[in-house]
């Protein structure tokens, strides 16, 4: 299983066909508190860097993109009751949604954990 | 020597008096107070009424049931039990209200006489026409300052907001685009734009696109050139943006909107920096909506309401909405759809049951004409003078990332960069509170991290900006000083740092009586 990041700090693990969908760690620490977070239905269809999900904290509501196309399987229904699963483990227990990938070949275009955080230590 | 026999001897005391808690739970003079709920009580009624006669109900079993347990109170216990709500609030009539974007100036009370004013207040939104010709001739002069101050032939009276003027400028456009058969689907927000902006044009069902900032914060307009096309039907600018700064490019920029067979749609919010000097329609503004509560001084909040009427260009004048108020030379008409005709047959319709906020209009008229023209030019150049002042006066304490793209226009822009670690923009807004001022706008625009907004408003004296001035620098430095104090403020407003966090993640939205709330834990 290998796990590839965004420049808008979505992370996705690919196991097999399915992916899985969150924020970084980096970007819950920057959103603050987590208040409400909205996910995705199962079924539904996402092109690479549509909406898919919305996380609001007491500072700001965020879209968070996907960083892949594909079809919903199933939506972290834990956020619902808990949001501050995305504060207290945003890269594990915090997930957002796993999907099916379509076209597996947009990963490549997506960066690796040393990547990212070469990238984050710039911002 | 006369020995004083009242017994009155004024103490000092001792200065270190113990905190401590009060029989009442008041602080001397602050008052707490209970919710009405818990003071009123159902038996109680401040009025006498003879009991009801007994009828015979035609409700079929659907009579009420029970008491609908509304508190009773007497006049003096509700009018104590308001006022002394009204001591726990923050208000422009108390003093510098400085929140970026809001336009929090001075509501003349000249403004308020003219409203109440019997010709005016007492009037019913359904008497006939020939009885109300002096408040359609407000609404017909006020229309036509509007079109004058904004260089543009055309103004809807009718919306109650800046967000409905949002949504009906955005109505009139998809109008225009529908009627010569070209539906676009895209609206491009820059990054530098209101909040609202994007949320109303998602309301409209257009896809929503950002637009970069350039670094010195204005719109980047390469990136909006590339990505305009046949689908993007609208860009919706504010101007002066949200960083504070003039879009210089605002010409070039409607030109290349229009070029591309789009429109353009203007926040008008930040209008006072440049009434009476800058007219958006020389500038290629389609359509703009007016905040009246914020250029034109009539009350925010619950001193309200809002109204947001807005401009038209040539090319969205015929898709206004009605009511139009026209003058005749037997008076003045008022064009409904009934009597729309050919003239308005393109309207899209009507946002409102009646004409807008009648009682907004005759405060902000009101405070035209005793402005008059030269008047106005003056309110932009002070309010963009008291702006500049409070930048250049903080810049050395606080990051200002947009000082350097030269003057701001009515509100200053800082960041949160040199707090001392693990000390963020909400604690200086929570040391404000200490000093006895409203926090400014913060976290907005997203642009800038810990962003803090200051609009101080042509209204403040230059006294008065100095002590805010010094206000903010004492409560900057020690958040630069890593003042650990800071981190609980605020100690001296009558309820310390409220859990945000929890509010909004549990929050309680219905009262209930405490016996009630108790047995349900």
């Amino acid at each position: 299983m290998s796990r590839y990041f965004t420049e808008d700090h979505e992370w996705v693990d690919v196991d097999g066909e399915i992916g899985t969908v969150g924020i970084t760690d980096y970007a819950q620490s920057q959103l603050g508190d987590i208040v409400f977070v909205e996910v995705p239905a199962e079924g539904k269809q996402l092109a690479k860097g549509d909406d898919a999900a919305v996380v609001e904290s007491v500072k700001a509501a965020s879209d968070v993109y996907s960083p892949v196309s594909g079809t919903v399987v199933e939506g972290n229904a834990d956020l619902a009751d808990d949001p501050a699963l995305v504060n207290g483990s945003a890269e594990e227990d915090g997930w957002f949604f796993k999907l099916t990938l379509s076209d597996p070949s947009e990963l490549e275009g997506l960066m690796d954990e040393a990547a990212y955080a070469a990238f984050v230590a710039k911002l | 020597m006369t020995i004083n026999q009242s017994g009155w001897k004024p103490e000092m005391g001792d200065g270190n008096a113990p905190a401590g808690t009060t029989f009442t739970g008041n602080r001397g003079l602050m008052l707490e107070e209970a919710l009405i709920f818990e003071i009123g009580d159902s038996h109680t009624t401040g009025v006498d009424l003879d009991a009801a006669p007994a009828i015979a109900s035609r409700l079929s079993g659907l009579e009420r049931n029970r008491e609908i347990g509304l508190p009773g109170l007497s006049e003096p216990e509700t009018v104590r039990h308001y006022t002394r709500l009204s001591r726990q609030n923050y208000a422009i009539d108390l003093g510098l209200f400085p929140l970026g974007s809001c336009t929090m100036k001075h509501n003349p009370r000249l403004n308020e006489k003219v409203a109440r004013m019997a010709g005016f207040a007492d009037l019913h939104p359904l008497q006939t026409i020939d009885t109300v010709q002096g408040a359609l001739g407000v609404i017909h002069e006020l229309a036509h300052w509007l079109t004058t101050l904004t260089g543009m032939p055309a103004v809807a009276m009718s919306p109650k907001a800046g967000a409905h003027g949002e949504l009906c400028g955005l109505l009139a456009i998809r109008s225009a685009l529908e009627a010569r058969g070209d539906a676009r689907s895209v609206i491009l927000v820059p990054e530098s734009a209101h909040g609202t902006n994007p949320a109303t044009a998602a309301f409209c069902g257009y896809a929503v696109e950002n637009i970069p900032a350039t670094a010195e914060g204005r719109v980047d307009l390469a990136a909006l050139k590339a990505r305009l096309g046949p689908d993007v039907a609208a860009v919706m600018i504010t101007n002066p943006n949200t960083c504070g700064l003039f879009e210089r490019d605002m010409k070039a920029i409607a030109d290349a909107v229009h070029d591309a067979g789009a429109l353009v749609y203007c926040d008008g919010a930040n209008f006072n920096a440049i009434v009476g000097r800058v007219r958006p329609g020389d500038l290629g503004v389609d359509a703009m909506h007016i905040n009246l509560h914020k250029t034109f001084s009539t009350p925010h909040g619950g001193g309200g309401p809002g109204a947001g009427p807005v401009v038209f260009s040539e090319a969205l004048a015929p898709y206004a909405p009605l009511p139009i108020v026209e003058k005749a030379e037997d008076g003045y008409h008022l064009v409904e759809e009934e009597t729309a005709g050919e003239h308005h047959a393109d309207s899209f319709g009507r946002m409102v049951a009646f004409h807008g906020q009648m009682g907004m209009f005759t405060r902000a008229l009101a405070y035209i004409l005793s402005h008059g023209a030269d008047g106005l030019r003056q309110v932009s150049e002070d309010a963009v003078l008291n702006a500049n002042y409070v930048l250049r006066s903080l810049e050395d304490v606080l990051d200002a990332p947009f000082g350097p793209s030269g003057p701001c226009m009515h509100e200053a822009l800082f960041s949160d960069d040199g707090l001392a670690d693990g000390f963020t923009t909400l604690d200086v807004a929570k040391g404000l509170i200490d000093e006895g001022y409203h926090p400014m706008t913060m976290y907005f625009p997203l642009v800038v991290h810990g962003a803090m907004l200051v609009e101080p408003t042509e209204t403040e004296s230059k006294a008065a900006l100095d002590q805010f001035i010094g206000a903010l620098r004492s409560v900057a430095e020690r958040a630069k000083a890593g003042d650990e104090a800071l981190k609980s403020a605020p100690h001296f407003a009558p309820r310390r740092r409220l859990d945000e966090t929890a509010a909004a993640r549990k929050p309680v939205l219905v009262w209930k009586a405490p016996e009630v709330a108790e047995a349900a834990e």
